[in-house]
């Protein structure tokens, strides 16, 4: 992964979604869209900006794909647990 | 963070890359890290610190609490295909055992290279006795398995 410039802006991470099929005459229901992840079923794909030994870059998690990954969410640095 | 840290080689020798989030900046993981995590870890994070500060991330993997703008305490274990192989969501006041992560991963990791063959009853930890699931195995894993002594 490539050093990313450390702008102004906070970053955030977004979904890498893969091509949504969209009719048009039934606009696809954003709740459905943004199904949450289930045990047995594709982790979904997303990239975030990252610190990384030092750097500041992006992770992509299909970048791991052939690896086992452990995905960690945390509520906050600086929290007390 | 710091107890992944802590025993990062461990996850390494599984093969596993580990990837944190939380809805802070990479500014003040830098910070973090610099200021306490390496004082507890006795190294620098040698993981990814993603930065989700929208919550999309989280919001997909449905562990970002709109309420209060921050992640719960979400773990997941990814198999090399991409697949949830495990999944566990707490509040945020009680912290995760590693230990248990990793006696998850290595559980995982023996049925995938057993391709499903053997599968690991509760409490396996690696050296521990597999079930081999079939026809014969039916009505009959009390013969096999024993909650006191094999668990």
């Amino acid at each position: 992964m490539s050093e990313s410039n450390a702008g102004c802006a906070r970053p955030t991470g977004a979904s890498v979604g893969e091509p949504s099929v969209k009719k048009k005459e039934e606009p696809l229901d954003e709740e459905v869209k943004m199904s949450t992840a289930k045990v047995g079923t594709k982790a979904p794909d997303f990239q975030a900006p990252a610190y990384y030994r030092g750097n500041f870059t992006t992770v992509k998690l299909s970048d791991f794909m052939g690896k086992w990954v452990l995905l960690c969410f945390y509520p906050g640095d600086f929290t007390f647990v | 963070m710091s107890a992944v840290a802590a025993q990062y080689d461990t996850l390494q020798e599984l093969g596993v890359e580990v990837i944190s989030v939380s809805v802070d900046s990479q500014f003040v993981h830098k910070m973090w890290n610099d200021q306490e995590l390496s004082k507890m870890a006795k190294k620098d994070i040698p993981f990814h610190m993603a930065s989700d500060g929208a919550g999309n991330v989280g919001k997909i993997f449905g562990v970002y609490d709109e309420n209060a703008g921050v992640e719960l305490r979400g773990r997941f274990i990814i198999d090399p295909d991409g697949v949830i192989q495990a999944m566990e969501v707490m509040t945020p006041p009680v912290g995760r055992k590693l230990e248990e992560t990793i006696r998850q991963i290595q559980a995982f990791q023996h049925v995938r290279s057993k391709k499903g063959a053997e599968v690991c009853p509760a409490g396996w930890e690696p050296g521990k006795k597999v079930l081999k699931p079939g026809p014969a195995l039916v009505g009959n894993v009390w013969k096999e398995w024993n909650p006191f002594t094999d668990h």
